[in-house]
Parts: structure tokens; sequence; C-alpha cells
């Protein structure tokens, strides 16, 4: 009982004297676990040999069977964070990262089963399942205590522990590497120790994030912060009821902005080691192009930092309108590079790109905050993650189809990426035109002061205080 | 010295805190930056 006590949202209540910098390492806290889910593929080649240890063998896991583990646990990421979000909100982020610590280090321990009994459905429901919710959880846990925190500065601090999702990879593909190699031996492969320990490694991780973080006290504003006496036109003072936001033609525009952004640079990202060695053959080699794929890792991290502190000055809607124009010109431009063989025209291209992609991750938990006020953001940010989930689809479907449909009717390797990069373009289009869109909420489907709807202790909807 | 309603947050917090996942995150770019150098080889 205690233990649920120390969960709750009144004993995760900062106490005078505490820095509020304390908080942005404990969501990293978080966001670095999950982010191994970017990892995941280094366990490809390993599980797809555990029978027959130096070679696959009769009954064991074929890549396209492994791969499912990868699709089910984005898919209930986008379902938990949807699901999930009020409860989040409502409980605390302590209660969310200890819930998305079990569910994570669960997830790890249950595929460890799976793989030591070589039962595939476990490891579909461990990590798949399991992790996918630890996933969700997680990812939205943090968001709407950052952005109370930093009132000043939301793009900043959402951008911090977004910029850990994307940044998780780099220390789980070592880790992973390393963990392997030392569990393998000449008759077995060492993955089913190696998701134990991780387990392990990331519970601790998860669990000190949980014990570090602390929501504002009611009214608690940064030393020297005056906020605004009136509402920009595009950030509002009020506070939108988390389902209330689903009615509103914002969150829909939102939502497909996020979508046609997320799919345009996760379409490339997947493919970029294939299609930069088919554009330049002979220029870039299997292991350029892998470093390549590392260093537009780094600029998807470096992106979700940079885009979401930039628009903290430019504002929300300018920052994507920048996504959807300069990512128009680029994607136009990446045929032209591979024409006139520019290898340095094509990398700095995608690497824009691809920190554009993060931007637009990192930058959309103010934007709703902007829209919806800091009350339910957390929750409308967990239901708007169903975008990446549409665009986890769709990109790599476009990618992938146009391709081969190009390669299928005579167009040279070298070129059969161009159409693609103008479909890119095209989404760009339509996202611009959604952003275009968007003006700030209607009063109606602002709470009022007597909307006793989910209020937490000590406070009351925004529109009611100011 | 902090009492039962006070908290406050010491440098050393702030370093231990910011350190616990500065330093693997740091090490892990690091890697990474290792490997993307090949690019230019």
């Amino acid at each position: 009982m205690a233990l649920l006590s120390f969960l709750d949202r009144e004993h995760t209540v900062a106490k005078p004297g505490f820095s509020r910098w304390m908080v942005p390492p404990a969501a990293l806290c978080v966001h670095l676990c999950i982010g191994q889910a970017y990892a995941l593929s280094v366990f490809n080649l390993p599980m797809t040999k555990l029978l027959g240890i130096t070679q696959s063998a009769p009954g064991d896991w074929k890549l396209t069977q492994l791969g499912w583990i990868f699709s089910i646990a984005m898919v209930f990421l986008g379902g938990s964070a949807a699901v999930f979000g009020r409860w989040v909100e409502d409980g605390g982020p302590r209660r969310a990262m200890f819930t998305a610590a079990l569910c994570w280090a669960g997830g790890f321990f249950l595929s460890a089963i799976g793989v030591y009994t070589h039962t595939l459905w476990l490891i579909y429901i461990g990590y798949g399942v399991l992790g996918g919710c630890g996933l969700g959880i997680g990812y939205i846990s943090p968001v709407s205590t950052l952005i109370k925190w930093f009132p000043d500065r939301p793009g900043m601090a959402t951008g911090m522990a977004i910029m850990g999702f994307g940044g998780g990879a780099f220390i789980a593909s070592p880790l992973s590497v390393w963990l392997l190699g030392k569990f393998t031996t000449a008759t077995h492969i060492g993955v089913a120790e190696t998701f134990i320990v991780m387990g392990c490694i990331y519970f601790f991780f998860m669990i000190v994030g949980s014990i570090i973080v602390r929501v504002p006290a009611p009214g608690w504003k940064p030393q020297g912060y005056v906020a605004p006496a009136t509402a920009a036109k595009l950030i509002t003072k009020n506070d939108v009821f988390v389902y209330d936001a689903l009615k509103t033609p914002q969150f829909w525009l939102i939502w497909w902005v996020l979508c046609l952004n997320v799919t345009a640079g996760i379409g490339v990202l997947g493919q970029a080691s294939a299609m930069s060695q088919e554009m330049f053959p002979g220029h870039i080699t299997p292991v350029a192009a892998a470093g390549f794929v590392g260093l537009m890792s780094l600029f998807n991290m470096g992106g979700r930092f940079f885009w979401a502190s930039t628009s903290d000055y430019i504002g929300r809607r300018n920052t994507y309108f920048v996504f959807m124009v300069l990512g128009f010109g680029l994607y136009c431009t990446v045929p032209y590079t591979g024409s006139i063989g520019s290898v340095v025209g094509f990398v700095s291209c995608f690497l824009i790109i691809i920190s554009m992609y993060g931007g637009g991750f990192s930058t959309v938990p103010a934007y709703l905050k902007d829209m919806f006020g800091t009350r339910y953001v957390g929750a409308i940010h967990g239901m708007l993650l169903t975008a990446w989930s549409a665009a986890g689809i769709f990109g790599p479907v476009l990618v992938n189809y146009i391709r081969e449909y190009n390669v299928t009717h005579g167009v040279p390797k070298a070129q059969a990426y161009n159409t693609t990069m103008y479909i890119m373009a095209g989404l760009l289009v339509i996202g611009f035109i959604c952003n275009f869109l968007i003006k700030a909420v209607d009063a109606r489907f602002h709470m009022k002061a007597a909307d006793a709807r989910g209020n937490e202790p000590g406070t009351a909807p925004a529109g009611a205080r100011a | 010295m902090a009492t039962k309603n006070q908290e406050g947050t010491t440098t050393l917090h702030l370093a231990l805190a910011w350190g616990f996942v500065g330093i693997p995150l740091t090490l892990g770019v690091l890697q990474t930056l290792i490997n993307a150098m090949k690019l230019f080889q």
C-alpha cells in the first residue's frame, strides 16, 4: 500500500527548493530506455539461428516472422498511448513511469522465455503487446509534466525528452551487441540472457526516473516568469477536455500534419542504406551506407531538440511551415543530386530531411499545448500518436512499392526512387495546406470553471484560473 | 539543509541526474560518430 501511495500524484508534488532541471533527466531515463525499439533489428539475425547456431536450420524463425515483433509493438504503442492517455494524465508521471517500467522490462522477460522455449507467439505478446504498452505509456508519461515545469520553453523541454527516444538506439545497439558476445558460445546463442539483462537494466533506469520525477505545486511558476496577460493568436490560455479535443478540426489537422511529415521521413529512413547504394553505385559502399544510416540517426536525434527549441521562438505553426516548405524543396532536389552524382548534396538533403522528421515528433506536444492548453495535453498527445502508427504503414509502403513498380517497368535502379521523392514532396504540400488551415480552437470547446470532469487536486481548468 | 517540507536540489543532485543519462548517451553517440566517419573514407 505504501508503494501505491508513493506512486500517487499527491506524493509527486515538488516541495520548495526542487529544481525543475531534475525533471528532464527523469524523462530521459524513460525515453532512452524505450528508444531501444529502434535498435531491435540487432537481434534479427541471431534470432534466425537459435536452433542452427551457425546458420538457419529447419524450424528456425524467418526474418518476415520476426519483423512482426516490431510492427506489433508499434501498433500497441499508438493504441496504449491513445487508450491510457487520460489514466496517465490523472495518475501523474510517477505511476505512469512505474507502469511503463513494469511493462517494458516484463516484455523483455517474457520474450526471454519465448526465446528459451522457442515460442514465437510468446515474443509477440512479450515484446510486442506488453513492451508496446510500455512504449506508449512511457512515451507520453513525462510530456505534460515537462510542459508544466517549463511554461517559458515548452518546446525545448519536450524536445529534450523526445530526443531521448531517438537516442535510445545509440545505447541499446552497442549494449546488445556486447551482451550477445558475452552470452553466445559455440553451441548457444545468448539472446534470452541478453533480454533478461537488458530488462533488468531498463527496469532500474526507468524506476530511477520515476523516483526523481516531480510535478510542480499548483500555481507554481518559474522565477521571473510572467505569463502573457492576453492569449496569443495561436496560444490558448484555456484548457480543452481530452475527448472534446477529438471534436475539433484542429486535432485532426495536426493529426494529418504529423502523419504526413512522419510518412515522408519514415519511408526514407528505413530505405536509406539501399537507396544511397542504388543511386550512387560504386560511390557509396555498404560500409559507407551504414555510416550514412548512423549519421541520419544522429540528425534524427539532434533535430528533435533543435527544432522543438526553435519552435519556442518562431512558433509551432511556423516551424511546421519550415518542415513542409524546406522538405518540399529538398525532396525535389534529391533526384537532381542523383543525376549529377553529388553524394555530398544527396547526404546533406537527407540529413536535413531526417532532422525535420525528428523535429515533427518533438514539436507536436508543444503545438497541442498551444491549441488545447496544458491540462490534458498528455492524453491528447497520446491519441495523436495514432498518426505515427498510420505513417508507419504509409511510409515504407509508398517507398517500397513505388520503387518495385518502377524497377519492374524498366526504370534504372539509380532513378527508381525519383517518383517516390516527388510523391513525398506532394505529401508535404498537403501537410502545408493542413497546417495553414489551423486556427485557434473555438471557445465553445474550452472547459468552464464549473466543469468538474477529471479535475486533479488543487487545480481547476485554466480558464477558471485566468 | 533540506527539511521535511523542503527538498533543495543541490548541484551534486543535478550532476548525478544528468550524468546518469548523459554519460551512456554520450558514449553511444561517440560510437555512432566513429562508425559514421566510414561514409567519408
